[in-house]
């Protein structure tokens, strides 16, 4: 097939999944991409399943605060996610469910179900009250289990499963006396069911293509809801679903709309670049007290907010170009981050939206403390580190790790000695000539922002020199991180990239080479539109891959290596 | 110095040096059946263990000149020499790559402890630690602990591919979980159990009911995820279970009470403080029962240790500290190493200060400590270094020094498998599959 431009995916792995990919060929006839022999032949269509996905945190806390209220209390902690091909969407199909984890889902449950049938919030919560509270209402209690079922399995429940819940509820009446005790059980234990913890998928007959197997409505209207607002299906969706109307084109669309101009939708956005952004690495991020006194947990946590918030008001509120993200000099600030970014603050407490000042030397996200210090050593910056979060990160490149047993002898210490900079430190590596191949792709990225500290504070010079921030990026030269914003809004592997991440977000899958084709078509779409995210994502929402059935655990496994954020391997 | 087998060992004599085994369990505090027993007339179980730290050793002043029990306490182990009669010490075993790519501290680490060498960051099945824990830890409140001292969210510790048994990184945290709510004390007398604990057991009855039917509609990797849902509602259904019954009284024990706040990051002196909170809390755990298995990560394979002040980690010394000429080593990587030995110590003497039956909790604990590696600047996965502390309950035999002459560690971690009483016969893939065990060590 011709490329209209060079595919930037998967670099590394790519003569493998080619070879695989003749053994789970997808066919793309008819603009579908169902199941090829490989599939159909192992697990037939009648059972071919669904994906099994956990909820993330994020979707957990969000479920919990539409289904009930915001200020539910969630006492549980949550195990960190699974990262997957770059991203935790992704391994919300793959990972497993540890001790602690039911553990602490337990905990949630029972502080959520407390709240929720406490006295205090029967009023706002219960749909139906008993006739006498020191008596069981089977009708009351089934009303409730059906109500909270509905919405918390994003199903009707079986009948089985609603007897066993209102027997629940009927037991615990009896043994602790009062109604709502027994509908605190009733609803702890649907918290802690894994039709509530996982999207467990259900197929049924498609009655447009015989003997072949579509997802059911409740499952349809489930993916689109936590892809387009990170949160369960709301009533409106589960009237579509209902009703069947999510299975025609028309009524799909009609879904696909409201959610994407819903202001649901920044919290999808949210969650995707929060994921897209490892700011999962700040749960154990430090940096040395004494080095960045400035540096604390707030700032940690101000410094990831102040970056969700140029994207979400650039993608979502504005509409914006995503490439724009790179360039833009619109920013928000709060005061304490004000400090390290020597701007004036004038708000005093909050957000404020606000620019960074043309003489800053800034250039959007890339130079938001956020990405600068999570890409830096506890006690100085790293060219290297940032470079290869750059080609990670943004163009979905996968760069090597270091080689075992490499002769580091010539590279001083004396990281502070006076006259040194990073990059007369890395240039001995580039002299090596088994450390400069991968030096070379990300070190002449990182230098353009060394103007930056391992914090991301600006600094015109290092141990008393003036730096060089001359760098590269595909042939193009450039200075500074302006320079750099430039050079990768241009770079034609950027969008592609987001497109491939927002689609494995959507599909919760690892990459698979014979979805090339239908990215490459989803990529150009992407840049008909203006590159405009909410567009990206309906695309996605509404495209034939959107609703595919496949068992994950055909993909071959190795189609293309786990990229798993690792700190402290380059220096 | 010839090749020291399990004859030599028993003969008590290697080149004319008289070689003590250490034997850890004495026959007055055996029942019949050679079960420990404690005054309450209880038998006392066996624990085990993992303790990592990473970036390996100094070789020159970590290995031992000679083998057996005589050895001379190198420098960096001098530590550690109140315990050498309980500690068995082996070097020179090998991960074994097999052309497998070597991913920088985790190759190794994961080749150690699945008996696969991986390429990447995530091991292609459960560790070794699960195994033995399926057999000791069923019946407890914890299947196991997992605890990280360097506030790294990290665990090696793995049930399956994908799924690692989260750490602990946070002594408060750590304590809430082990002795706050759901903890029922041993020694506090009265015992009245407490009808929502009934309750939560019908739930869970209920949230088990259609597992059946579920999976049945699942594909074979999502049945394999689904399993292990309900093994870990099977946890903790497991811990009401103990709560309705009055606990069995555990001598000596009090309960600890809450570790005050602390800083919880990667400056060695904070990792120091945290880690021997932890150690001390988990021990107290281990002791009245609510574990039999933990793994401890002192520090990541990829060590994010630094001292204060410094803009190195510990990691990033190893590759970039220069070798010191007059020494001959990377003096900082050194202290680095030396220090991690130090933790191991507060560690062990955490188990050692808890009297159990007549002698303490370390009798009755296997505690396998290991790094990622040997030659952190490197990357070398050929003589990792590992140790055995503690008596196992009279299942292992320590006090000497063991050089493993490239042999595979699997031939270590399949003897310690089979003393902890896992059914296996060999054990590891390709050039790390044995069947044969380390004859010194099985008792």
């Amino acid at each position: 097939m011709t490329r209209k431009h060079p595919s930037f995916l998967r670099k590394t792995c790519i003569g493998l999944g080619l070879a695989l990919a003749g053994t789970l060929a997808w066919t793309q006839q008819d603009g579908a991409r169902v199941a090829g022999p490989a599939q159909a032949a192992e697990s037939g269509p009648a059972t071919a399943p669904g994906n099994v996905r956990r909820l993330t945190e994020s979707q957990y806390r969000a479920t919990i605060a539409d289904i009930f209220a915001p200020d539910v209390p969630i006492a549980g902690r949550f195990e960190r996610g699974l990262r997957v091909d770059g991203l935790l969407a992704v391994g919300t199909t793959y990972g497993g469910m540890s001790a602690f984890s039911i553990e602490q889902y337990d905990i949630s449950a029972r502080s959520i179900a407390a709240e929720v049938t406490s006295e205090k919030r029967r009023a706002q919560f219960m749909p139906c009250q008993p006739k006498d509270e020191a008596a069981f209402d089977k009708a009351c209690a089934t009303r409730f289990v059906e109500t909270y079922g509905q919405r918390l399995f994003r199903r009707p429940l079986t009948s089985a499963e609603r007897d066993r819940y209102v027997t629940v509820a009927a037991t615990a009446q009896q043994k602790l006396g009062k109604f709502h005790d027994g509908l605190e059980f009733a609803l702890a234990g649907m918290l802690v069911s894994p039709h509530f913890l996982m999207r467990i998928e259900r197929t049924e007959p498609d009655p447009a293509r015989p003997g072949q197997q579509r997802l059911d409505a409740w499952s349809k209207a489930t993916r689109l809801s936590y892809f387009l607002s990170d949160t369960a299906p709301d009533a409106e969706l589960l009237r579509a679903a209902a009703s069947g109307e999510i299975h025609t084109e028309a009524g799909l669309a009609r879904q696909v709309d409201r959610l994407v101009s819903s202001p649901k939708l920044e919290k999808a956005v949210r969650s995707f670049f929060s994921d897209m952004l490892l700011f999962d690495g700040f749960n154990d991020l430090f940096k040395d007290p004494s080095i960045y006194p400035a540096y604390t947990v707030a700032v940690a946590n101000d410094a990831q907010e102040q970056t969700l918030r140029t994207i979400v008001s650039h993608l979502v509120a504005d509409r914006g170009d995503y490439r724009g993200l790179f360039t833009t000099r619109k920013t928000w600030m709060n005061r304490s981050l004000g400090i390290i970014y020597r701007q004036p603050v004038p708000t005093r407490n909050g957000w404020e939206q606000t620019e960074y000042a043309p003489s800053s030397q800034r250039s959007g996200i890339l130079t938001d403390i956020s990405l600068l210090a999570l890409h830096s050593h506890p006690g100085r910056s790293s060219p290297t580190l940032r470079g290869k979060s750059l080609r990670e990160v943004f163009l979905c490149e996968k760069v090597p790790d270091p080689p075992a047993n490499v002769n580091f002898s010539v590279v001083q210490d004396a990281v502070n000695r006076p006259g040194s900079t990073a990059r007369m430190r890395l240039a001995e590596h580039n002299d090596n000539p088994a450390c400069a191949g991968c030096h070379k792709i990300t070190d002449p990225m990182g230098f353009t922002l060394e103007s930056f500290d391992g914090i991301g504070t600006f600094r015109s010079k290092e141990n008393g020199v003036t730096l060089d921030l001359t760098g590269s990026l595909m042939g193009a030269s450039f200075t500074g991180a302006t320079g750099l914003g430039k050079a990768l809004h241009d770079h034609p592997g950027l969008p592609v990239c987001l497109a491939d991440k927002m689609l494995r977000t959507a599909s919760g899958r690892k990459a698979n080479p014979a979805e090339e084709p239908y990215l490459e078509k989803l990529a150009e779409q992407f840049a008909a539109n203006g590159y405009r995210v909410p567009d990206l994502m309906r695309a996605i929402a509404t495209g034939p891959a959107f609703f595919t059935i496949s068992n994950p655990a055909l993909v071959p496994a190795g189609t293309k290596t786990a990229i798993t954020r690792k700190k402290g391997d380059n220096s | 110095m010839t090749s020291l087998n399990r004859r030599t060992i028993l003969r008590g004599m290697i080149n004319g040096a008289k070689v003590g085994v250490a034997l850890p369990f004495l026959n007055m505090f055996l029942d019949g059946n050679g079960e420990a027993l404690a005054a309450t007339g209880q038998r006392i179980p066996v624990r085990f263990g993992t303790w990592i730290w990473g970036c390996g050793f100094i070789p020159e002043r970590f290995i031992p000149a000679t083998e057996g029990a005589d050895y001379v306490m190198p420098p960096d182990l001098e530590p550690l020499a109140p315990y050498r009669k309980q500690m068995a010490l082996f070097t020179g075993y090998d991960v074994k790559l097999d052309g497998v790519a070597n991913k920088p501290h985790q190759t190794g680490n994961f080749g150690l402890r699945t008996g696969i060498p991986v390429p990447g960051e995530t091991p292609k099945t459960g560790t070794f630690d699960v195994a033995i824990g399926n057999v000791i830890g069923q019946d407890t409140r914890f299947r196991s602990i997992e605890l990280s001292a360097s506030g790294i969210q990290r665990s090696y510790s793995y049930r399956g591919a994908a799924s690692p048994n989260p750490s602990e990184t946070s002594p408060i945290a750590l304590y809430q979980r082990l002795f706050g709510e759901g903890f029922r004390d041993p020694n506090e007398g009265t015992f009245s159990p407490d009808p929502r604990t009934m309750v939560r057991q019908s739930v869970l009855s209920a949230v088990k009911d259609d597992r059946e039917r579920l999976m049945k509609t699942l594909g074979a990797a999502d049945r394999e995820r689904m399993d292990e849902y309900f093994t870990s509602v099977r946890q903790l259904e497991q811990q009401l279970e103990l709560q309705l019954q009055p606990p069995a009284r555990v001598e000596n024990f009090t309960k600890p009470s809450a570790p005050g706040k602390t800083v919880v990051d990667a400056d060695i002196e904070n990792v120091m403080v945290n880690h021997k909170i932890m150690a001390g809390l988990l021990a107290q755990a281990l002791a009245c029962n609510q574990t039999r298995v933990f793994n401890m990560l002192f520090s990541d394979t990829a060590s994010n240790l630094r001292r204060s002040s410094s803009s190195d980690t510990h990691h990033t010394l190893t590759h970039e500290e220069p070798v010191n000429p007059k020494l001959g080593y990377q003096e900082q990587v050194a202290w680095f190493a030396a220090k991690s030995m130090l933790a191991c110590r507060d560690f062990v003497d955490a188990l050692a200060s808890i009297k159990e039956g007549n002698g303490t909790l370390l009798d009755n604990t296997l505690m396998f400590a290991h790094s990622d590696c040997s030659i952190a600047k490197s990357h070398a996965v050929e003589g990792i270094p590992m140790m055995i502390i503690g008596g196992a309950g009279g299942r292992v035999r320590t006090g000497y020094h063991k050089a493993g002459r490239a042999d595979a560690t699997s031939r270590v971690v399949l003897s310690v498998q089979q003393a902890m009483g896992v059914q296996v016969e060999n054990w590891g893939t390709g050039a790390m599959n044995t069947s044969r065990t380390v004859t010194e060590l099985v008792a």
